[in-house]
């Protein structure tokens, strides 16, 4: 890795101050440290290289989940473990807990952090082997026609064709979560749906957060309903999902009121299969709407030269993430 | 002199130390990370080295620079293994090692390294034979008897396509050593499978007398096939240490060179045509096969495996040379390919004449070289796995997660390689064994102290074992599953040959000829009076000032009966399938292997667990990913470069053959055979539950789900 400057602050002020140092507002100037699961490898291989380094850990604010004013807040320091060690989530939210325990390491979760897991960049091996977010060559994209086995299947006309890493994302996203963030100029909340963004440049990000933001906090609303995620993996630990769905569903009775679907590891950003929230609205859940509902939830997928396996898997996850969210996994 | 009968192992029901199951003596110190690998080297004065490898895949060198590199401060030495004009044929091919005072400069030196390439045309993928071109040269066609009229004529013909890719040997400890370039010779400490003959490869690409290199390895982290050579590396960090005053350099490679450049097994595509008699005898076998290892091609593996009397034969095939790193031995090197392209062909074949595999392959065992063996194997495999009862035709598991069964076979040589040992019995009684051989993990250290504390009559723990060291014994590298043979022979020889001479100077004492003696728990005694015995301590006490000191030499073409080459093994596997993630779940695997004489149950079944977990990650996980466009490989790391963890392998049952008539034989070694049938076996145990052929592996939840929907992937 290149040389830093490394800053160990104590608050949130603190560390704005920090952030703010940059001259420029180039992304990866400065770097936040939470638990370092992904800065340090990106850092090794020389994909970020900042001039300055950031230590959250110390910053006490940052830490922590409690109740706050109809939502729950979860701080960005909090570690994967401590959440889904956390009662109230377990029981309330197992669309988060599934998420923590689906990424499969206990070494991860106990240095990784929620804010993190929510900024880590994708693992799109062209991307990880120095080609850029969009991964391109000589200004041709390499993934349509090369490996790409673990890419986007929705939402993949390009320029961006990695999937969104976060496990938390597709929850949050389900859940109405909204991300809380601030900057020397000022304090602002962005809906999960929002946070994460599709780069259409190389100079772009896949999230919202501006260069010299903090991740301080994730507010839960804790108006939810029966919620889930569902993961499928190859391998029982250190692995990735294939796919996976995040389900909230607001019940009226045995009925569904309101569904949110939400697919993860698909496409560039955690992906709100609308079809299926609207196919599932007024509908009771058993195996063939479920079913059913997978099916909805890809209908508008159009898998590249190696990943159509993925669409099944999505559909898969959809229905099995229903089924458990209704009790009848 | 004693007799070659002296030497024989002593029958089965007398061991007392030999045959037993007894822990690896170094499993506390590994466990606890006490003991040192060739990663772990250190001292004061140690500089780092880090090597660096082509980005390109083929490509020339037009310019180098390293002046920028060479003013920093730290920076002792640099080295170069190319110069403008310089060829470069895969990715990662060593260009330059630097060494420095700190690992940090060492790595912002090479940085600064600035080379210019003039980037050439590329092939790294040989799965599309017709894309490959010139790439391709083929063997030329083998022909035995007349296959086309035995297909004609055959009652049943089975034709499929079956494909294995390149796996790399991702060897936990990376490759590398540290290098000492003293005045007095060069201080080598190598991760080596071959500590008698390593340092010899060393001095010869050094052009030093083979005389002035002392190696030193105690530990090494795996090598699979892949750690024989000293390699560039290896010569490189030398001249490190040469231009650095001397001072020791350690360089190890990265993980991604260690998957590039550091050694991988050829991958094996096969179109196989096989036909078989009303009676379900196979009669014929046609095969276009082609593989790839690296830019020298290579990997033919040996088709029709283990049926090797079919009697109407015709082979084809090519090697590819592709702009890869170059292939090196790979546990089994080409068996296991050969077990998977011949095992899914007759298991799809069985399937077509409606015949449950165990009984179609045990009637085929005639066509083998050990019908006995397989015949006895397949029967203890199958009450193990109670396949008569977990059998069904396949596809016919019930509901969307199905459960199949499938097996394999597998054959190795085995054989003991040149070895020497020196034995040393003391004045005081202590015991040294010495012999220029190293322990791969496997347990060498262990099997050697047992047959000298066995052939000695004395406890495990007095033996005073000394390995790692080429100032020791030439013992031959540890290849082709002969170490075992080899230095359990040579041990035995030199044991039995010092406790000779203890006997003589013992057997006044007792007032009988030396003959007539026999050492068992820790005394000397009279045979058939054991009341007139003397501890062993007093009886060394007899020795003059000069110790005992023999030699025991095993020859590798004169066994005399203490080892023996040539097994068979049966694997079966039980999976169950998730049709609708195409995810596949190891239940239970099933090793049956012969060995000769087993030294160790404990060790050798462990070998054996190590064997099947290796093979279930080349059947579900492990393939190295190349992608044509950029000629990189996009996996050289060990996150997608995917190894199976121990929540994915299930239960394992390994079983050694100790029957008589295979103790008999005398010790065989068992690292490679087991290894073998496993991915075979699990490939059609996938089959069975999901009623149709994943035609290559790993079976992926891609691959799966596209044979199942007649897709392919
Ligand atoms: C084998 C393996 C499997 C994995 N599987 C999964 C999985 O299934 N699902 C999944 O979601 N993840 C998975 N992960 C990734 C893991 O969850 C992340 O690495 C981890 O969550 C990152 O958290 P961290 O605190 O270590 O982040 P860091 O490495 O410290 O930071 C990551 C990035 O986020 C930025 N950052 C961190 N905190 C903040 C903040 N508060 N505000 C602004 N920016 C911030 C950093 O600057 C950096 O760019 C896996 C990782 C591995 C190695």
């Amino acid at each position: 890795m290149e040389k830093f400057s490394y800053a160990s602050p104590k608050t949130v002020k603190e560390t704005v101050a920090l952030l703010d140092q940059k001259t420029n507002s180039n992304p990866g100037q400065v770097e936040v440290l939470a638990g370092g699961t992904d800065l340090i490898a990106m850092m090794k291989e020389y994909l970020a290289t900042p001039k300055l380094v950031v230590n959250i850990k110390d910053v006490h604010e940052l830490h922590g989940i409690r109740p706050e004013k109809g939502w729950v807040s979860i701080g960005a320091a909090t570690t994967l473990d401590d959440l889904a060690e956390n009662q109230m989530i377990r029981t309330k939210y197992p669309s988060l807990y599934e998420a923590a325990v689906g990424i499969t390491s206990p070494q991860i979760r106990n240095m990784g952090t929620v804010g993190g897991d929510l900024c880590q960049r994708p693992r799109c091996w062209y991307f990880r082997n120095g080609y850029g977010l969009l991964a391109m060559d000589n200004g041709k994209p390499l993934v349509p026609n090369g490996e790409n086995r673990f890419h986007a299947i929705l939402d993949n006309s390009g320029p961006a064709y990695f999937v969104s890493p976060s496990s938390f994302g597709p929850a949050l996203v389900a859940l109405g979560a909204k991300v809380k963030a601030i900057s020397s100029s000022g304090a602002r909340e962005i809906p999960a749906a929002e946070f994460f963004v599709k780069p259409t440049s190389e100079t772009q990000r896949e999230i919202s957060l501006k260069p010299n933001e903090l991740v301080t906090a994730i507010l839960i609303p804790e108006n939810v309903g029966k919620n889930t995620t569902y993961e499928i993996r190859e391998r029982q630990a250190m692995d990735w999902p294939l796919a996976a769905a995040a389900v909230d569903l607001k019940m009226n009775g045995g009925t569904i009121s309101q569904a949110r679907v939400v697919l993860g590891h698909v496409a560039p950003t955690p992906f709100a299969a609308t079809a299926a929230d609207q196919f599932l609205a007024g509908k009771s859940i058993d195996e063939k709407t479920a079913e059913e509902a997978g099916r909805q939830a890809v209908q508008s997928a159009t898998p590249l030269s190696q990943n159509a396996y993925k669409v099944r898997l999505a559909q898969v996850a959809v229905k099995r993430a229903l089924l458990q969210a209704g009790g009848k996994a | 002199m004693p007799n070659v009968s002296d030497y024989q192992w002593p029958p089965m029901e007398t061991r007392k130390v030999i045959g037993k199951r007894i822990s690896r003596v170094d499993g506390l110190p590994k466990a606890s990370g006490r003991a040192k690998y060739a990663y772990d080297f250190y001292r004061k004065d140690l500089l780092f080295g880090v090597l660096v490898g082509c980005p390109y895949a083929h490509a020339r060198v037009k310019s180098i620079d390293d002046s920028a590199a060479k003013a920093m401060k730290g920076v002792t030495a640099i080295e170069w293994s190319v110069k403008p004009g310089s060829e470069l044929q895969w990715q990662g091919q060593e260009i330059v090692a630097v060494a420095a005072e700190t690992e940090e400069t060492a790595r912002d030196a090479a940085r600064a390294i600035k080379v210019e390439y003039e980037v050439l045309p590329h092939v790294v993928r040989e799965d599309d034979l017709a894309a490959v071109g010139n790439r391709a040269k083929a063997a030329g066609e083998q022909v035995t008897g007349d296959p086309d009229t035995a297909f004609k004529s055959a009652a049943q013909v089975h034709e499929g396509f079956y494909h294995i890719p390149v796996l790399t040997h991702c060897c936990l400890e990376a490759h590398g050593q540290t290098v000492e370039w003293t005045p007095n010779g060069i201080n080598y400490w190598p991760s080596t499978q071959g500590v008698s003959t390593v340092g010899g490869d060393l001095a010869q690409n050094l052009n030093v007398p083979a005389n002035t290199v002392h190696v030193d390895m105690q530990n090494v982290g795996g090598g699979f096939g892949s750690k024989f050579s000293a390699d560039h590396w290896g010569v490189m960090c030398a001249n490190l240490s040469k231009n650095s005053g001397g001072r020791p350099v350690k360089m190890m490679l990265e993980r991604n060179l260690e998957l590039m450049t550091a050694g991988n097994r050829p991958s094996g595509f096969a179109q196989i045509k096989v036909a078989a008699d009303q009676d379900g005898k196979i009669v014929a076998w046609q095969s276009k096969s082609w593989a790839t290892g690296g830019i020298g091609g290579g990997g033919a593996p040996p088709i029709p495996y283990v049926f090797t009397n079919i009697p109407h034969v015709r082979l084809n095939h090519s090697a590819v040379a592709t702009n890869c790193g170059g292939s090196r031995a790979w546990r089994a090197p080409n068996h296991p390919q050969a077990s998977y392209l011949t095992c899914s062909a007759l298991d799809d074949l069985a399937h077509k004449l409606n015949m449950d595999p165990v009984e179609f392959f045990d009637k085929n065992f005639e066509l083998t070289a050990r019908a006995d063996t397989y015949k006895w194997q397949i029967r203890k495999a199958a009450e193990l796995m109670e396949w008569a009862s977990k059998y069904k035709p396949r596809g016919s598991s019930p509901g969307p997660v199905k459960s199949g069964v499938g097996l394999a076979v597998c054959t190795w040589g085995g054989g003991g390689h040149t070895s020497n040992c020196l034995a040393t019995i003391n004045r005081d009684g202590s015991v040294v064994i010495e012999l220029g051989t190293q322990d791969l993990g496997v347990g060498a250290r262990t099997i050697i102290m047992q047959v000298a504390a066995e052939t000695y009559g004395l406890p495990l723990s007095m033996i005073d074992l000394r390995i790692g060291k080429n100032s020791y014994p030439v013992s031959g590298p540890s290849g082709g599953s002969t170490t075992s043979g080899g230095v359990s022979s040579s041990t035995r020889k030199a044991t039995v040959n010092a406790l000779e001479k203890l006997y003589e100077a013992v057997a006044p004492s007792l007032g009988v000829q030396p003959n007539q003696l026999q050492a068992v728990d820790a005394r000397i005694q009279v045979k058939g009076d054991p009341s007139k015995a003397i501890p062993w301590k007093q009886a060394c006490a007899k020795l003059g000032t000069t110790p005992i000191q023999e030699k025991g030499f095993n020859d590798q073409r004169r066994p005399e009966g203490l080892n023996a080459s040539g097994v068979g093994g049966v694997q079966m596997a039980e999976v169950s399938v998730d049709t609708e993630t195409g995810i596949v779940r190891m239940k239970k695997f099933v090793a049956v292997q012969d060995v000769g004489l087993v030294l160790n149950p404990k060790l050798a079944e462990s070998q054996m667990n190590g064997a099947v977990i290796m093979g279930i990650c080349g059947a579900l996980l492990e393939e190295r990913v190349m992608d044509q466009q950029t000629g990189k490989m996009l996996n050289a790391d060990m996150e997608f470069y995917k190894l199976a963890g121990i929540g994915d392998v299930g239960e394992i049952v390994s079983v050694l053959d100790m029957r008589p008539t295979t103790d008999k034989r005398g010790v065989i070694g068992i690292g490679e055979p087991c290894a073998v049938g496993v991915v075979a076996a699990i490939a059609n145990a996938v089959t069975n539950a999901i009623g149709v052929r994943v035609s290559g592996v790993p079976m992926t939840p891609n691959r799966v789900l596209a044979a199942l929907e007649g897709r392919t992937a």
